[in-house]
């Protein structure tokens, strides 16, 4: 049957098809959708759960892979940075069941804090990494990768890019579904890493290591075509552009796609390179391929330029396009490339994504920054939606590292500035993630600080997943809702408010009191992200009453609000939320209608 | 029958409900297809594209500069934002709908509609522009302009795909309580652009 599948989709539907048992992950664009899908289709037979961190989720599919089950764990390539700890071990120890760990990497990057290349940390831990090039290749892959997990014992890796999980291809997704029984955990001193052990595994993991180069030669994800004495050689979605530039140039040249990356297809490399004078490497983030050829070529004493992102042929750093390609084959090939000028504007005001209209993020931090105006305080921020709150004109986000950082960025700065008043703004989900350390960390060490936990109920950024504070789960049920208050409290901090962002003069007033109590204090703004209930009718403008001051426009940038000609403000009613932040701060009180 | 669409408008007006429903018609006439998208932190209010390739021929879903046959605008400057993907016979279908960036909204930058218009109609010859926005609002529902602009692209003729593929598409694409609108905004497109185009 053929289905417009996304290539996250297509990664479930393969695993499930996999006979798939326990699947685990933490949400991170571009990998989302994989875990939702899994769910989706499920029939109850396959556990599935969002895991509170990528480390918990990583350890959860080893778990279930000792026990001889089939089991994928699913993250962004930021996420897989929380997830090395065990990672690192787990090709030490290995797995029984099939374990497929699907990284989604993010050229760009798009929606990341880095451009880190997991071709990279699958070399760094010697695990195999497939890397697809079309969506209905990742589909392919990853059954692949279970089979060969079980046949190395090793966890695989999969390795998308943005490209192909949100790329959506027609798939053929008929095919039988394995239904594979697990054997169970067995008892075995295999599965308790000691230095001794440690030490014999890295031995028969380097054999491994050629073993599976000698395998992946034969691999059908990687191939050898065409003729003549320029070569390319390509991998991911970089192999895709080529295909199209090489069939629009109409140029003869031998190609080289490179499916799994690593261990590298030492000997269809050699068959690749032998008798070309230059080979041309494109692919995204970094030079993984291209260094693999390089010493190939300089191992074989072979008399071949590689050209690549070393040579200043391809670019370094953000994510490639058919145009770049184009450019960089052409020039390979000595052809030339007019770039034809657009006479159209080249001045556009730029629109970067914003807090939706009603976000109630909006209304925390403006209630934070009011309670703050004429102090010296620094807002560290975090990885959410909330991220956006550094947006001109809230300005409220002066720092943001990774999941976790605001808290103990925070105390960092505290030590060196103890004059300034520090406030760490965080979501639900990221506190739940790697918060929580952080707190105790302060509470420990009797660092001034207040922690704004903004509490949306969900993890919204990604797409509205559940989470421990949410009590629901991946399988349907309804779970223990973890309470943030009860937790910051056995923590042992000792001045903790509940409040809601849109009580704007009592949220005001806490984060004033906040800011004067010694040791942590923390803030918990409670209100639903709008993706949660049903829209309500919107506010209204009364024309007679606004005086075109513009002051609810300048203070909090809402996207529903735009001021006219005459500088009157006005409300578009498809996307106001009715949240009340603007009608509270107007000083004609000319906003109004149904405010919630 | 190769044909490349871009959808170009801002987040959160339905632009991937649009490149599902084109995708899946194109399915129902038996083509192969692709699409790309963005998703993530663009998607609240920034600009965001969806490519939709029908006909198999290209591997990557994204569709170059200079080549789309179809470019289907939902807002007035992210169609000229990327009017550069067009192809020298490329053809527009426009909402003449604007919405303001917050930095327009601040004072910080200028949103000249007057040369944005101009530059689309410089741009091609087959171009039709309509207020999708007060289309839908008529239909029922603002939020379905997304397919009162699929419905103006199949009634010019401009998307080679069927009225009764498209029809399809929405019964299998959306849920069976939003048929109703989603077709009466279609048909309001469709009769639309038939018109404008006469």
């Amino acid at each position: 049957m053929i289905k417009l599948l996304m290539g996250n989709e297509a990664i479930a539907l393969g695993a499930i098809n996999a006979g798939v048992h326990v699947v685990s992950g933490y949400p991170g664009t571009p990998s989302t959708e994989i875990l939702e899908t899994v769910a989706k289709y499920n029939d109850g037979s396959i556990y599935v759960e969002w895991s509170v961190n990528e480390k918990t989720a990583m350890e959860i599919a080893a778990g279930a892979a000792y026990s001889g089950a089939r089991a994928m764990v699913t993250m962004k390539q930021v996420g897989l940075n929380v997830a090395s700890d065990p990672l690192m071990s787990l090709s030490y120890i290995g797995v029984k069941g099939g374990m497929v760990i699907v990284v989604a990497d993010d050229p760009g990057p798009i929606s990341s804090q880095t451009e880190q290349d997991t071709r990279h940390f699958a070399k760094f831990a010697n695990l195999p990494v497939l890397d697809p090039s079309t969506p209905e290749e990742a589909y392919e892959m990853v059954q692949y990768a279970f089979d060969l997990s079980e046949q190395a014992g090793l966890p695989v890796i999969l390795r998308p890019s943005t490209r192909i999980c949100h790329a959506c291809s027609s798939i053929d997704v008929s095919g039988d579904r394995k239904r594979l029984a697990p054997s169970g955990f067995e008892k075995d001193p295999r599965w308790v890493i000691f230095p001794q052990l440690s030490y014999r595994r890295h031995i028969e993991i380097e054999k491994l290591q050629a073993s599976l180069s000698r395998t992946f030669s034969k691999s059908g994800f990687n191939s050898v075509s065409g003729e003549g004495k320029l070569g390319i050689a390509a991998s991911g979605i970089a192999w895709a552009y080529a295909c199209d530039v090489i069939r629009d140039l109409g140029i003869n040249v031998r190609t080289f796609k490179v499916g799994t990356p690593y261990p590298f297809p030492e000997e269809l490399a050699e068959s690749f390179l032998e008798g070309l004078d230059s080979v041309l490497v494109l692919e995204e983030l970094d030079s993984v391929v291209e260094e693999a050829l390089i010493a190939i070529a300089g191992t074989h004493g072979l008399k071949v330029r590689i050209l690549g992102k070393k040579s200043g042929n391809t670019p370094c750093a953000g994510e490639f396009s058919y145009e770049i390609v184009h450019r960089a084959i052409s020039d390979f090939a000595g052809l030339s490339h007019d770039e034809k000028p657009y006479p159209y504007m080249s001045r556009l005001p730029s629109r970067p994504p914003v807090l939706c209209a009603g976000c109630p993020h909006r209304a925390s931090f403006y209630a934070v920054k009011k309670a703050m105006r004429g102090q010296k305080a620094v807002f560290t921020g975090d990885i959410g939606c909330y991220t956006l709150g550094n947006a001109k004109p809230l300005n409220m986000v002066d720092t943001c590292l990774c999941m976790g950082a605001s808290i103990g960025v925070a105390q960092g700065i505290k030590r060196v500035e103890p004059e300034t008043k520090l406030f760490a703004f965080i979501g639900d989900s990221t506190f739940f993630h790697t918060g929580i350390p952080g707190v105790v960390n302060a509470v420990y060490n009797q660092t001034d600080i207040t922690v704004v936990v903004l509490d949306n109920r969900t993890t919204a950024m990604t797409g509205h997943q559940p989470h421990p504070g949410t009590g629901k789960t991946m399988m349907g049920n309804e779970s223990e809702k973890v309470d943030i208050e009860a937790v910051l409290k056995a923590i042992g901090v000792k001045w903790v408010r509940k409040i809601n962002p849109f009580d704007h003069e009592n949220a005001v007033a806490a984060v004033r009191e906040a800011a004067g109590i010694k040791g942590v204090s923390a803030i918990i703004f409670e209100a639903p992200c709008i993706a949660l209930f049903r829209k309500p009718e919107a506010l209204t403008v009364d024309a007679d009453k606004c005086r075109a001051c513009g002051l609810c426009v300048r203070e909090i940038g809402c996207p529903a609000m735009a001021l006219d000609e005459s500088g009157k403000v006005g409300i578009e009613p498809s996307t106001c939320y009715a949240c009340g932040l603007c009608s509270s701060i107007c000083p004609f009180g000319a906003i109004g209608g149904n405010a919630s | 029958m190769k044909t490349d669409i871009l959808i170009a408008g801002v987040g959160g007006q339905g632009q991937i409900l649009a490149s599902r429903l084109i995708a899946t018609a194109a399915i129902i006439e038996g083509c192969h297809v692709r699409t790309g998208e963005t998703i993530g932190m663009s998607q609240r209010g920034g600009s965001v594209v969806s490519h939709v390739r029908i006909g198999g021929e290209s591997m990557a879903a994204t569709v170059p500069f200079g080549k789309a046959d179809l470019i289907i605008g939902f807002e007035l400057c992210e169609t000229v934002r990327n009017i550069k993907r067009l192809s020298e016979n490329g053809r527009l279908i426009v909402n003449t709908q604007i919405i303001n960036p917050v930095t327009v909204s601040l004072g910080i930058e200028k949103y000249d509609a007057a040369a944005m218009r101009d530059a689309l109609k410089k741009a091609t010859d087959s171009i039709i522009m309509l207020d999708a926005y007060s289309v839908a609002g008529q239909a029922g529902s603002v939020k379905a302009a997304n397919v009162v602009l699929i419905g103006a692209a199949a009634g010019s003729g401009y998307l080679p795909l069927s009225r009764d593929s498209l029809v399809e598409a929405i019964r299998r694409v959306i849920p069976q309580r939003f048929h109703e609108i989603n077709c009466k905004a279609f048909e309001s497109g469709y009769r639309l652009a038939g018109y404008i185009k006469c």
